[in-house]
């Protein structure tokens, strides 16, 4: 990998982060003039008022100061996003927006990196089974059945299996992350509870994404079964099982990878909406919370930090990819 | 084709005509059973929409109407909700108003999508390096978050004001899409003959390129469609839909408010449920219909 590759994916990195956070700046300030009371008018008419709310005004006017002029306000701004401080929050004054974000996001990584891992290489598996010319018939009927789950959007997935497997059949906690009443603590009880609450809300994402992957994948084994190096692996003698995985899904994978780089945003956006749905307490929950109480400094908190986190994750991808796939050399064009 | 609409115009080889193309149509269809399945569903959704009117009873969609929570039966088919609200009536009220939302954004965003990515492929230099800029930021930063932003501040949005909001952001799917088609097809032959005719760059474009790219041109307008529908639905269920109309999105968003699902009303959320997978259902196999039309080679694949 080569320094110029690095430097430009590092650059591309540092220039979506900075139009994510310019567009948090400007919106406001387009939609009205004052954007502070015009929040607050906008709390009253909803007759929302959290007590001592002139020290809200009063904490927000000094940090904003939009008696300044706009290049100044608008660099004071980009420094105080730079270190992830976003003020204190409208609905949980005094609270810092940074940490109440910071107790949110390990719930949305576990939920949301498990569950695309998983996705990820069941949907390979399966798309590299439906390519490959020696598996059985009813690999077949996955297809008819996956790809609908794969139109219908997650959280309404969600709904589905709240409904068939927690309130029909009571198998699966109705919502949340753990009991209510359990001690939160490093012990394999807790664990365990934490991943019984998580059993739906994770199907509810792996079970729309696996098709997806396995469309994909299924497509790239077929053209990868004409090539060459699949022929030398046969003519050599090497297992059946050699030849599926060492060759035929290895090499069908890379592009895969890339892939998985793409569709990142969009699992991200859909699994605020899960969290929502299954009352699962991490960004997509605050989420919910924030925009009830039209509380628009912690939205925007949450949108930023979640726009870093889906950039951040395709950086690391696309540095990761050059050492997974040996064949590709970055060059300039 | 061109023999027989060369011939004398008698009614025998008119209906001959008209006969051996509707045979083409269904031997096509027979051969595109994706694209059938699709537009039927389809047709069948917006048919229903556009008879509503003459149907169902406007004030059954109102609250307190009826009694509240009452499960399916042969007075209300769908049940009613916690207002007091028919089901069936919401339901048929609603399907449209989705269907404009992402019929309004689908086709600014493929506008706007489209020319960007006709001058992101076709244009070399300075011009189409800075759209491909832009795209690839865009494409980067999930829509949907960005939506909230805008959302949250414009409070009382409309079905038209959400439409438009969700176009602007719409977009960079089919700008990648149409803009690696272009480059492909920039490389053909006809394009540089063109070019030595005298045509300019936008002739190319519409003369030349645009005739060619119309099957990927429709895929990719039900691309944007089904998207705008995702964002809106996204918006809805999170409280940043249009509070005053009865979109299947916000029908949802009123059913999860009030616990339905743990209150088993079931009927509540899932009526809107099934229309909405079906027009994503729908909608998807339109759009590989269309793929599989405008590129014969998946035809052997699949």
């Amino acid at each position: 990998m080569s320094l110029g590759y690095l430097l430009r994916r590092v650059g591309m990195f540092l220039l979506v982060v900075w139009v994510a956070a310019s567009i948090n700046f400007v919106i406001p300030r387009l939609a009205r003039g004052d954007p502070i009371q015009a929040q607050f008018a906008q709390l009253e008419t909803l007759g929302i008022r959290t007590s001592g709310m002139d020290q809200v005004v009063a904490a927000y006017k000094n940090r904003l100061g939009l008696d300044r002029p706009m290049v100044e306000q608008y660099f004071s701004y980009l420094w105080n996003v730079a270190r992830f401080d976003f003020g204190p929050s409208i609905t949980y004054f005094p609270a810092d927006i940074g940490r109440l974000i910071v107790q949110r996001l390990p719930w949305t990584i576990g939920l949301l990196t498990a569950s695309t891992i998983i996705a990820f290489i069941v949907g390979n598996l399966l798309g590299a089974l439906l390519g490959w010319p020696g598996s059985s018939r009813w690999v077949k009927w996955l297809v008819p059945v996956l790809m609908p789950l794969s139109a219908i959007p997650y959280y309404l997935l969600g709904l589905i299996l709240i409904f068939t497997f927690a309130f029909t059949f009571k198998l699966f906690p109705l919502g949340g992350a753990y009991s209510t009443g359990a001690k939160i603590e490093l012990a394999p009880a807790f664990t365990l509870d934490i991943l019984y609450h998580s059993i739906l809300p994770a199907l509810s994402i792996v079970l729309s994404v696996t098709g997806f992957w396995m469309l994909g994948m299924r497509g790239m084994m077929v053209t990868n079964m004409g090539e060459d190096y699949m022929i030398m692996a046969e003519a050599k003698g090497l297992s059946p099982l050699r030849i599926f995985l060492r060759y035929a899904m290895r090499n069908a994978m890379l592009p895969q990878v890339t892939g998985l780089a793409l569709t990142f945003g969009g699992i991200i956006a859909g699994s605020v909406l899960v969290e929502v749905i299954f009352d699962y307490p991490g960004m997509g929950w605050i989420l919910w919370r924030a925009i009830r109480n039209t509380d628009y400094f912690l939205i925007q908190g949450i949108v930023f930090v979640l726009v870093v986190s889906v950039a951040l994750a395709m950086l690391v991808l696309d540095l990761i990819y050059p050492f997974v796939d040996r064949r590709i050399v970055y060059v300039r064009r | 084709m061109s023999a027989a609409s060369a011939a004398p115009s008698t009614t025998e080889s008119r209906s001959l005509e008209t006969w051996s193309r509707r045979r083409e149509w269904i031997s096509y269809g027979r051969r595109n059973p994706t694209l059938v399945a699709g537009l039927s569903i389809i047709t069948v959704i917006v048919v229903f929409g556009l008879l509503a009117p003459f149907i169902i009873d406007q004030d059954a969609t109102r609250t307190t109407a009826f009694s509240k929570d009452l499960s399916p039966s042969l007075d209300h088919p769908l049940g009613t909700d916690s207002f007091g609200r028919d089901m069936l009536a919401l339901i048929i009220v609603g399907t449209p108003q989705t269907v404009k939302i992402g019929l309004i954004a689908g086709f600014m965003a493929l506008i706007i999508g489209s020319a960007l990515g006709f001058i992101q492929g076709f244009y070399r230099g300075p011009i189409g390096t800075s759209v491909r800029g832009i795209t690839d930021i865009t494409l980067t930063i999930p829509a949907l978050l960005i939506l909230i932003t805008v959302a949250s501040q414009v409070r009382q949005v409309t079905v038209e004001s959400m439409a438009i909001i969700i176009a602007l952001l719409a977009w960079p799917g089919t700008t990648r899409a149409i803009g690696s088609q272009v480059l492909s097809m920039r490389e053909r032959a006809f394009v540089p003959i063109a070019r030595f005719n005298g045509m300019s760059g936008p002739e190319i474009i519409f003369k030349e390129l645009m005739p060619n790219m119309l099957p990927y041109l429709g895929a990719s307008f039900v691309a944007a469609v089904s998207t705008a529908i995702l964002f809106a639905i996204g918006l809805e269920v999170l409280g940043l839909g249009p509070q005053t109309t009865n979109t299947l999105g916000m029908t949802i968003y009123w059913s999860q408010l009030h616990s339905a699902v743990i209150r088993g009303l079931w009927w509540w959320w899932l009526s809107p449920m099934v229309v909405i997978v079906l027009l994503f259902i729908g909608l998807f196999l339109i759009s590989h219909g269309l793929d599989e039309l405008a590129n014969p080679r998946l035809r052997r694949r699949v």
